[in-house]
């Protein structure tokens, strides 16, 4: 039996929200005074949230492991943030970005969810541009627009190649001025260890201060997880060195589904890997697919004397050149959606036609760019992303074709939630990266920022506020309840245990070893096989770890080293579930690949008939297999089709 | 490569620190410096040492986490990047690189190469931002910007608050990253209605947390990884006396009908 309730309201598609919003339940002001809401993460998601919520009245704590909370990963977004403006008038609406975003999603997501993130998106820019948030603006002094992936209208917002840092600064000084007002109380250098559970309810957290080591007990009302993506299950990914899936993986463990962790979304142009020693990969912005063209020496032995250095680049005619995105799918070429272009260039390399000294890289070129639109065109548009590109490979992107090849780079699964964004202990909600509710099994470029203030901004406050409408007469939690003790506990015979090992092997060994494993056998193609021997694996590196990692230093102060290994311990536990999904889901859906099945011409085939479900994964104890949980998608208002870009 | 390191580290915030010493070899040059730290932090725990603790996060030059003084200069002796986006080739085979944290009054080391830059985060608080809740802003469209503005804003906003720019100035002056708030938001229309109290409010706390003062060296637009230019000092400076000026007309007036 599932307990899975999605809750989503009756009535119309474009009724839902309203409908919501006009009959939940509101807290009376001088209430909200005696609640406390917990909000971890200080991203997008999580400072729009702890920002708001503040406005409002609550009582919030705002905790993150950064030194600041302007530092979170949403920092790093570089190419945009969609909107149903229509301000070019290409025919866009609330809709059709609706539509893009669940075709987009391969008809994995929940129509109603995906409905309210495309109407709010408006809300977001003009919400945005108030707050000073510096936009790319034409001569006329309007907002200027780009395309992204999956698209074929031009629906993005930018500031420049920051427009993650200029969102996240704008939500950072939102939230600023309410830690000023004393509506906010900010917690830096903290890393979440557990979730705290009273009577069935999400009542509060256990954190490390990550300077003196303290372990900290926190006790709310509510509590808000908005901690991110957890790609770096991989080692390299996009992903900041040191975001994790540690909350998510504490929620898990206290009772919150997981939803779909097996959909990783692997992003086309980023630089390639060059050496043993990476720690991590830099992201090549989509927004260069505007004008970038991708291709591969047609012939093999051209891409064979590249690799060995003998030819270069503009040595290859152009009736030599395989612009393989613009002939496979013509409609959308260079900016066909993340998935396909990702694969696309995997098959295009395992084929023989890869450059670089690797074999694993493909040419994004922006020759005919600048030849259409001078260098200062395209210096405006890109200059930080080919100054960015020059620092690291020592080429110059004006003259020779950048090198790209796909990395991990967002995870659309995550917490499972419901249409308030609660997960299944009630009290916990989650939000932005962390969750897995919007995106199906693909995202579409510069949807991550929207759904990220679209649920911190928009849509939080009011869910979280049906959530507490009763909760103003429950008097603040005590810290004191046997719940934090026991939980206390947990985290410091955690610590202690990993201290005490002492073994042979760092942390970072035994990271690059699980990333090994995830990207040979979880990555862009997987198979049954492959799956199977994941499963094997995993578990297999996993007891190693625990009797053989080296941590040096003290539980009672700064050490980094402690920290990555109580990240570690978790992904390597997450990496295994992450296996069972993909093995459970014998089908192809967008960033999901089964190698089994797949169309004649090699595209992704999907298994309505037996998969048109949320995969809920329940936790069951340790070294218990997880149960699995369907969340049935009912596609009311769309018509599930075969996605196609051609 | 080979090359010599020459570190500071000091436990905690309270003790007292020390250069040390050690070798890394065998470095490629495409490597980048803070994966060359990786490496001799992976040789100390291999010996059962701590490892040098230093700041990182998105390792792309955006979070503005990384902090490094390396060789007498604030991220490198290259211009316009963050330390974290130095490659080794920058560096000769065999050289000798001494790495330190920030030194500054306001930025305590907390440990080894890693410092507190909570007060950045206090001065954005006094007054950093546009006073709107959340909801009903009007549409993005109903204010235009001219370009030129919008531009000279984004240039501003560019700063990812790293403190180079204090770590650089010989008084440990914050002007730099101040100004560069005040700017982007004194430039757009919509920051304009509080253009006045936010800037008197960020000046008082920077003086408050002890931030010096500054004498036109330049060094912060120089070191400054983003290329923060030091005309925003100039629009800052315009800004504090229009915003005295203004509040003493406003006393003088409400006196006058008092
Ligand atoms: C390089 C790159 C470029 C991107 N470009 C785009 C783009 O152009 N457009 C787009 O739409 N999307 C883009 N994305 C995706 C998008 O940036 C992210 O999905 C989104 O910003 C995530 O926001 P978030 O608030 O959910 O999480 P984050 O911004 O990652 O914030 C997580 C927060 O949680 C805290 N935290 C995490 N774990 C813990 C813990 N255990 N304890 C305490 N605190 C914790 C962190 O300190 C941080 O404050 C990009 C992503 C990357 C990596
Ligand atoms: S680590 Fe983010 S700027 Fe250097």
């Amino acid at each position: 039996m599932t307990r899975l309730n999605s809750k989503i309201p009756a009535g119309p598609l474009e009724d839902k929200w309203n409908t919501y919003k006009a009959t939940q339940n509101l807290v009376n002001p001088a209430n909200k005074r005696k609640i406390d809401i917990i909000v971890v993460g200080s991203g997008l998601a999580g400072a729009a949230a702890a920002a708001s919520l503040g406005e409002l009245g609550f009582k919030v704590k705002c905790f993150t492991y950064h030194d600041s909370p302007r530092r979170a990963h949403s920092i790093a977004a570089q190419g945009g943030i969609n909107a149903a403006k229509n301000y070019r008038n290409d025919g866009d609406s609330v809709y059709r970005l609706f539509i893009d975003t669940i075709k987009g999603g391969d008809y994995r997501s929940r129509e109603a969810n995906v409905y309210r993130l495309a109407e709010v998106s408006n809300a977001i820019i003009d919400q945005c541009v108030a707050q000073g948030v510096p936009f790319a603006r034409e001569y006329g002094g309007l907002l200027d627009n780009r395309s992204f992936g999956g698209a074929l209208v031009s629906r993005t917002f930018y500031a420049r190649g920051q427009t993650g840092q200029q969102l996240l600064l704008g939500a950072y000084g939102a939230l600023s001025k309410e830690i000023h007002k004393g509506s906010v109380t900010m917690y830096n250098r903290r890393d979440m260890l557990d979730v705290v559970v009273v009577d069935g309810r999400a009542r509060g957290i256990i954190v490390r201060d990550n300077v003196t080591g303290a372990i900290e007990r926190h006790s709310a009302h509510a509590v808000i997880l908005a901690t991110g993506g957890y790609g770096n299950v991989f080692f390299l990914s996009t992903m900041a060195m040191h975001s994790n899936g540690s909350s998510a993986w504490q929620a898990y463990k206290k009772g919150a589904f997981f939803g779909n962790p097996s959909f990783t979304q692997i992003h086309p142009t980023c630089i390639p890997v060059h050496g043993e020693y990476q720690s991590k990969l830099t992201l090549m912005s989509e927004s260069l697919r505007n004008d970038g063209r991708i291709w591969v020496p047609a012939k093999k032995e051209d891409a064979r004397k590249i690799q060995k250095g003998e030819l270069k680049p503009i040595d290859i005619p152009e009736e030599d050149r395989d612009y393989y995105l613009e002939r496979k799918y013509p409609a959308y070429g260079n900016l066909s959606p993340r998935d396909i272009s990702s694969r696309a260039a995997k098959e295009r390399c395992d084929a023989g036609h890869g450059v670089g000294s690797t074999g694993l890289a493909v040419y994004l070129d922006f020759a005919d760019a600048i030849k259409r639109l001078g260098r200062n065109v395209i210096e405006a548009r890109y200059g930080n992303l080919f100054q960015m590109y020059e620092k690291i490979v020592d080429d110059n992107p004006y003259e020779t074709p950048m090198m790209i090849f796909p990395a991990v780079h967002y995870t659309m699964g995550g917490t499972w939630v419901d249409y308030e964004l609660q997960s299944t202990i009630p009290g916990l909600f989650v939000t932005g990266e962390a969750n897995f509710s919007d995106h199906g099994a693909n995202r579409l470029g510069a949807s991550a920022l929207m759904q990220g203030l679209s649920d911190g901004y928009f849509v939080i406050p009011y869910t979280v506020q049906n959530y507490l409408a009763d909760q103003f007469k429950v008097p603040r939690f005590s810290t004191e309840l046997p719940e934090f003790a026991v939980a206390e506990k947990e985290v410091r015979d955690q610590i202690d245990r990993l201290l005490s090992i002492k073994g042979k092997r760092s942390v970072d060994t035994f990271h690059r070893e699980l990333g090994k494993i995830m990207w040979d056998y979880v990555g862009m193609a997987r198979n049954k096989e492959g799956l199977e021997k994941a499963l094997k694996l995993i578990p297999e590196l996993r007891a190693e770890f625990w009797k053989d990692v080296r941590v040096p230093g003290k539980a009672g102060e700064l050490n980094p080293e402690l920290q990555k290994a109580t990240r570690l311990a978790d992904f390597l536990e997450l990496g295994e579930l992450m296996a069972l999904d993909a093995l459970h889901r014998e089908e192809s859906c967008g960033g999901h690949f089964r190698e089994e099945h797949q169309t004649p011409d090699g595209e992704a085939l999907r298994n309505d008939k037996d998969f048109l479900h949320v995969a809920a994964w329940e936790y069951k104890g340790p070294d218990q297999k997880p149960e699995l949980h369907k969340e049935p998608l009912k596609y009311e208002f769309v018509e599930v089709k075969q996605r196609s870009y051609k | 490569m080979d090359l010599k390191l020459k570190i500071w580290r000091q436990e905690n915030a309270k003790a007292k620190g020390r250069f040390e010493t050690y070798h890394v070899t065998n470095i490629s040059p495409d490597c980048s410096f803070l994966e060359m730290l990786d490496i001799l932090n992976e040789s100390l725990v291999d010996k059962f040492e701590m490892p040098i603790a230093f700041e990182h996060d998105c390792r792309e030059g955006i979070c503005g986490t990384c902090s490094l003084y390396i060789n007498g200069r604030p991220h490198g002796p290259d211009a316009g990047i963050t330390v974290c986006q130095m490659h080794m080739r920058r560096f000769k085979d065999g050289s000798t690189i001494v790495i330190e944290p920030w030194r500054a009054r306001s930025f305590p080391v907390l440990r080894d190469l890693m410092i507190d830059r909570t007060a950045f985060d206090e001065i954005i608080q006094a007054g950093g931002y546009i006073s709107i809740a959340t909801g009903n802003a009007p549409d993005a469209h109903a204010l235009p910007v001219p370009k030129n503005k919008a531009d000279l804003a984004m240039d501003a906003a560019a700063c990812i608050g790293c403190g180079a720019c204090v770590a650089a100035c010989k008084n440990a002056s914050a002007m730099l990253f101040v100004s560069a708030k005040v700017a982007q938001l004194a430039l757009l229309p919509q920051g304009r209605p509080e253009a006045a109290r936010r800037v008197q409010a960020m000046v008082a706390k920077m003086d408050e947390l002890g931030f010096g003062n500054c004498t036109n060296t330049y060094a912060c637009e120089a070191e400054c990884p983003k290329e923060i230019k030091i005309t925003n000092i100039a629009l800052m400076n315009r800004e504090f006396f229009a915003a005295k000026v203004c509040s003493q007309k406003e006393m003088a007036g409400t006196s006058g009908a008092g």
